[in-house]
């Protein structure tokens, strides 16, 4: 999939990815020319089917997690079906709030979750991860659900 | 009036800016990299459900791990799950750390996983997170990455023989669905007149898809008398030898129903070889393990 500035004939690269949390997403894409930037907005049947194929539009910015795919997607999975391994040593901290949050995650993905979270911290030099640390990591992972 | 000319895809001279083929890429350069450690993989595939597929599947595993073989079962089956259950795998939580997912143990050591050892409970059917006005356009994309999840995330380690339990159709050979070097295929057929039709589209499919080498299994092909013996065919008119025969497959191997070792796999134990021998069952079921062995012998011989 690219997207072509017609004005330019310059293929667009991509900018920012939004996941608002009813299903749906926003990606933008921006001319590297003039600057022109449009948003692809997906529905939560297209956003689905684009997740089912266990891709991110616009690519991935931390590595994917082992089942990641089975573990965001299964609707009712065992709580105690895996027993993750902690992150390795790391100085990226939770903030009590986040930590609350993470603890609202089912089971069944959080240990994934923390993973992910924590890789994203330390791949973006965040010191803390704060429920808005989450918001961000989310929309920019393509993490819908989690 | 003339129509304004725009580029095509392959003229813009730009990576994907979606970034999508470069994952699927590497989805598939990961599933590559954990199946360099696996010397053969082989389907056990049937055109029809109900013909004791995973119950054979289990038996195999548990047979040629005890040959001394590193063996592990996959139960591409998803919304049937059985071949955990069959091979008695344990319900740990399942270790996951920087290799991958860690298999479940079951009989004989065989390395296992299954979408039942992670659903709630036993009686729980395979759902999907949904939006609420969904369908069922995914589902088939969300199976596909399963198991492509299941063959690529597992820290397999290193086997001999990888046995990928497939779900009932024989659709689900045609390539790219789900393994990229099969080496083997196992073909199922049911013991009805139905057979003829369901193998003809399975063995099109397997050769279709460059599967090397296949075998046919009547499974469940008779019923030994235990007063007297003897054997009564459930295929008619001797039709398994004669359905490989019209196919061009070799019958690999014709297993009697075994109430006791079918009991026995049910309840997650298939009989370890020495048991096996006591039967006509068993002993079909070790045969197309040496058979196997054989036909598709491990790189550099058997460990």
């Amino acid at each position: 999939m690219k997207f072509l500035c017609l004005a330019c004939d310059q293929p667009m690269s991509f900018a920012e990815r939004r996941l608002p949390g009813d299903g749906t997403m926003a990606a933008v894409f921006g001319c590297p020319r003039c600057g022109h930037e449009i948003a692809m907005l997906t529905n939560p049947m297209e956003t689905q089917l684009v997740a089912s194929l266990g891709v991110k539009v616009g690519g991935r910015t931390v590595p994917g997690q082992p089942l990641e795919l089975v573990r965001g997607s299964l609707a009712e999975g065992r709580d105690n079906a895996f027993d993750d391994a902690e992150p390795p040593p790391t100085a990226v901290r939770w903030s009590d709030d986040a930590r609350a949050r993470l603890d609202n995650v089912p089971s069944f993905v959080r240990g994934m979750v923390r993973r992910i979270y924590t890789d994203y911290a330390r791949e973006h030099g965040i010191a803390t991860i704060t429920p808005e640390v989450m918001d961000r990591a989310r929309s920019d992972l393509g993490l819908e659900g989690m | 009036m003339t129509m304004r000319r725009i580029r095509t895809y392959h003229e813009v001279d730009a990576p994907g800016s979606a970034e999508i083929l470069d994952q699927v890429l590497e989805q598939r350069r990961r599933l590559e990299r954990r199946l360099a450690s696996v010397r053969r993989v082989v389907a056990v595939a049937s055109g029809k459900g109900g013909v004791g597929k995973s119950a054979l599947t289990a038996n195999l595993a548990a047979a040629l791990a005890a040959h001394g073989h590193r063996v592990g079962a996959l139960d591409a089956d998803l919304n049937g799950p059985s071949l955990a259950a069959m091979l008695g795998a344990d319900h740990a939580p399942l270790r996951v750390d920087d290799l991958g997912v860690h298999p479940a143990l079951g009989a004989a050591g065989v390395r296992t996983i299954s979408t039942a050892l992670l659903l709630r409970d036993a009686e729980t059917p395979l759902r999907w997170r949904e939006p609420d006005d969904g369908g069922f356009v995914w589902q088939g994309a969300l199976e596909t990455g399963t198991l492509r999840e299941f063959l690529a995330d597992v820290a397999w380690g290193e086997l001999d023989y990888l046995l990928v339990d497939m779900p009932p159709g024989t659709d689900r050979l045609a390539p790219p669905l789900l393994v990229p070097k099969l080496d083997a295929a196992i073909l199922v057929p049911p013991p009805s007149e139905a057979a003829r039709a369901v193998v003809a589209r399975a063995v099109t499919l397997a050769r279709d898809a460059g599967i090397p080498v296949i075998g046919l299994v009547a499974n469940m092909c008779a019923f030994v008398c235990e007063g007297c013996g003897r054997a009564t065919s459930l295929f008619p008119d001797d039709g398994a030898r004669r359905l490989a025969d019209a196919a061009g497959l070799p019958l690999w191997a014709e297993i009697p129903f075994d109430p006791p070792l079918a009991a026995a796999t049910d309840a997650g134990s298939p009989p370890p070889a020495s048991m096996a021998q006591d039967s006509p069952a068993g002993r079909a079921i070790l045969d197309l393990a040496v058979r196997l062995e054989h036909e598709i012998r491990p790189t550099g011989g058997p460990p």
